[in-house]
């Protein structure tokens, strides 16, 4: 039973893994504990560091003092430097925002003529972007300097003739490529303009830009699951701008400018929560700067610039009608703060596999302790199956529409499971012919059973029994199978038909001797019943049938080899034992000593002869040229005789005949000085 | 008993004769008859080794003995070619002899190094 428990357990969370990618969750504890392995800070660059502080701030994390610390060090530095570049001070100014270093009014001031004197002379969305964000940063730290702006019209038209048709933004007028990316940008630099510019700018200008920002919102793409994005065209080198970016970038730069004109967008709310579905569906990031890009683009959006959109989640998408499970909602904001007053509604059910639809117009009870609302009773329609459930979020409050983004109709696909009836479980013998029983015996799933049956090859068996779920409607499992195994583990396996709830197997062995390869004797029969949404599915040996068939004919196929466990197949092979050659019988070592002194003996007798013939070294050359060249050759031949050696020691043959090359050349050269000295000195002698 | 002391008288004549005749040999043919003593004495000894203990090592017995015979084989082709008795080698030096002796040995050795093992 513990395995079929397993399977059913495996079954789930494979269903419960593809139904995740349409159930979004909130932000939760698992992207905080992620946040805060993923940010380690060991990027020492300004904008890795206010990229991760950001991050931490939204999420409610806080950054150790050692980095803040550290990293107020680095914001004082970038900032007193006068060579800092623009992009430096722009994040060094971002991260100062969040730690609230000691900087004096006097650095801001200078900053602020820097940062003057560049605007007019910027001509990329990128100097625009970092220089407007920078004098933004300083307003917000400090009331003293005055950054207000007294072109703002003028960088105002700047900036937007960087803007394309199709509402996306280039990064510089000499650059024909533009990107959503970019338009995130410069929807953020164009939102700062407003709010730095000294008198107000042109209402003509603001609304072309609304109307830029409708067009941009012309493109977003749509998944199936109802989630919204702005794909990337432009491919970065960086390698970092894909959808998430680009998504991320707008989202900012919308809030951005809707904070700034304090004007309504009259953006359409499906497409906010959408865009918000597209963050959370992305889970938990693995790599920082995406974990920045999701989490900024959600704060961006919760904080009621534009809407909030609500995400529906549902607590558990797999609920049992047997235990009674509740199907609880709970409705958040994207970051899990508690939604205003509102109730969620089941509109529909769909069945998967039939597209009708029931219509339901159910009111989810609300538990406002918990912040849960529980449908307390399934629809009478929904039995156990995969289902799609339609669910309408209701705000109570009419002015709540206008803040809020409920997304419209969310479909959550649900698992409901329950524990199948089983009853009126036979088996039985019948006899061929007519078809009458013989024996016949009641199984229980429930306990053990072992019958004991016997048959010959004129009868046949038959296995029924009926199914039927909690709501009494008849159920066809995935699987229904008989299985019959001979002594010899030849298995085989039969589907069990069902009409309705009755299901019934009759096995004629008339018609199966040959298939069963003549083979008399017993045979376990095993049921296997189980389905994802049956919660008691099960695979049960019911016992045994002696079978007695017919001799087999001279023909007749031989059942195939069996191997003992089909799961050896895959387990360890036997382990390969070598045989290695036996070690040669060697003599004792004295002997082999005893032979390598003895062999000495005849060099010790050669020497010995040599002295008693009186040999000496008188016609050795005393000069010292032919000396020198008599006693080179004798080292010559020494050399040869010592890379032998060596040769048999460890030189291979070729590196061998390399050096004895050489060393041949060299001992005929003064073998033959040496030899043809003591020629002439003989000739000499002979002559004399 | 007198045929046999006449046999054996015959022998010491004929030992002595012989020795007698050795003596006039030039000292430097008697180094390399020693020399090639020495080096079938080796080879003998080795032979004896493998007689006792059996054959393992096949190619190390056979450089030991193919070294000690060839080199014996060498110094006899030189004592043929330095002996001044043999008038066809008389044009040639005993040097000229010597340095095809040592060629000769080195080749020999580079060989039975190589098949030592």
């Amino acid at each position: 039973m513990a395995t079929n428990l397993g399977f059913l357990i495996l079954i789930f969370s494979i269903s419960s893994i593809y139904v995740s990618a349409s159930v979004f969750y909130p932000i939760s504890d698992s992207h905080r504990s992620a946040a805060s392995e993923i940010f380690t800070f060991s990027d020492p660059s300004l904008e890795a560091t206010y990229e991760a502080l950001a991050t931490l701030e939204v999420l409610g994390v806080g950054a150790n003092s050692d980095v803040q610390t550290s990293t107020c060090k680095s914001v004082v530095d970038t900032l007193s430097l006068p060579t800092s570049n623009i992009k430096n001070l722009f994040f060094g100014l971002r991260v100062n925002r969040l730690l609230k270093c000691e900087l004096s009014d006097g650095h801001f001031m200078d900053i602020t003529a820097r940062i003057k004197d560049s605007v007019p002379g910027a001509n990329s969305l990128l100097d625009f972007y970092y220089s407007i964000g920078s004098l933004i940063d300083i307003k917000g730290q400090t009331s003293e300097v005055d950054v207000n702006l007294e072109n703002a019209d003028g960088i105002f038209r700047s900036i937007k003739a960087l803007s394309q048709s199709d509402g996306t933004w280039r990064y510089s007028s000499n650059n024909p490529e533009s990107s959503a990316y970019a338009a995130g940008l410069a929807l953020e630099t164009l939102g700062g303009v407003v709010s730095l510019a000294s008198s107000e700018i042109d209402e003509y200008l603001i609304n072309t830009v609304k109307n830029d920002i409708m067009k941009l919102f012309d493109s977003v793409e749509k998944y199936d699951d109802g989630a919204y994005y702005f794909d990337e065209k432009l491919l970065d080198a960086s390698g970092h701008h894909g959808p998430l970016s680009a998504s991320s970038s707008v989202v900012r730069g919308l809030t951005t400018f809707a904070k700034a004109t304090s004007t309504s967008l009259n953006l359409p709310g499906d497409k906010i929560s959408g865009l918000a579905k597209f963050f959370l569906g992305i889970g938990v990031p693995g790599n920082a700067k995406d974990l920045y890009y999701q989490i900024d683009a959600l704060a961006c959006l919760e904080s009621n610039s534009v809407l909030i959109p609500l995400i529906p989640s549902i607590q558990s998408t797999v609920i049992s009608h047997t235990s009674k499970d509740e199907l609880k909602v709970r409705v958040t904001t994207v970051l899990g703060s508690a939604a205003p007053l509102l109730s969620v509604k089941l509109m529909q059910v769909f069945s998967s596999g039939s597209k009708d639809a029931s219509i339901i117009d159910q009111e989810l009870k609300f538990d406002s302790e918990n912040g849960i609302h529980t449908l307390e009773a399934l629809p009478e329609s929904v039995d156990v199956g995969k289902f799609t459930f339609v669910f309408e979020i209701v705000l109570h409050d009419a002015e709540h529409k206008k803040i809020y983004a409920t997304g419209g109709r969310t479909k959550v696909p649900i698992f409901v499971t329950g524990v199948m009836k089983v009853d009126k479980a036979k088996i039985a013998v019948l006899d061929s012919d007519l078809g009458s029983v013989e024996t016949q015996k009641k199984l229980s799933f429930e306990e053990e059973n072992s019958v004991s049956l016997s048959a010959n090859h004129l009868q046949k068996l038959r296995v029924s029994f009926q199914l039927s779920t909690p709501l009494g409607n008849a159920f066809n499992p995935h699987q229904a199978f008989l299985k019959l195994t001979h002594e010899t583990k030849v298995e085989h396996i039969f589907m069990v038909g069902s009409s309705g709830k009755q299901f019934t197997v009759v096995l004629d062995f008339l018609g199966l001797v040959e298939k069963f390869f003549y083979l008399s004797g017993k045979y376990e029969i095993q049921l296997t019943v189980g389905d994802a949404v049956m919660e008691n599915s099960f695979m049960q040996a019911l016992g045994h049938v002696e079978l007695d068939l017919p001799e087999p004919p001279e023909k007749a196929t031989r059942s195939p080899p069996q191997s003992v466990d089909p799961y050896l197949r895959y387990g360890p092979k036997d382990e390969i034992s070598h045989i290695f050659r036996t070690p040669e019988k060697l003599p004792r070592q004295e002997l082999s000593l005893a032979f390598s002194c003895l062999i000495l003996l005849p060099f010790i007798g050669f020497l010995v002869g040599l002295l008693w013939l009186g040999v000496n070294l008188k016609s050795f050359p005393t000069s010292t040229v032919p000396a020198t060249f008599a006693i080179l050759f004798h080292v010559g031949i020494g050399a040869v005789l010592f890379l032998y050696a060596l040769f048999w020691i460890k030189l291979d043959l070729f590196t061998t005949l390399k050096a004895l090359g050489f060393l041949g050349i060299f001992l005929m050269f003064v073998g033959h000085r040496t030899l043809s000295h003591i020629a002439s000195t003989s000739a000499k002698l002979k002559s004399a | 008993m007198g045929k046999s002391s006449a046999t054996s008288k015959d022998a010491q004549a004929l030992f002595h004769s012989l020795r007698s005749a050795y003596a006039a040999t030039p000292t430097n043919l008697k180094i390399i008859d020693l020399y090639v003593i020495f080096a079938v004495a080796t080879a003998l000894i080795q032979v004896v080794y493998v007689g006792l203990v059996g054959s393992f090592p096949f190619n190390s017995f056979l450089s030991g003995v193919l070294s000690c015979v060839g080199t014996a084989v060498l110094a006899v082709c030189l004592r043929i070619q330095v002996n001044k008795e043999n008038k066809e080698f008389k044009d040639l030096p005993p040097e000229r002899a010597f340095a095809d002796f040592v060629l000769c040995n080195l080749v020999l050795h580079l060989v039975i190094m190589n098949f030592l093992g």
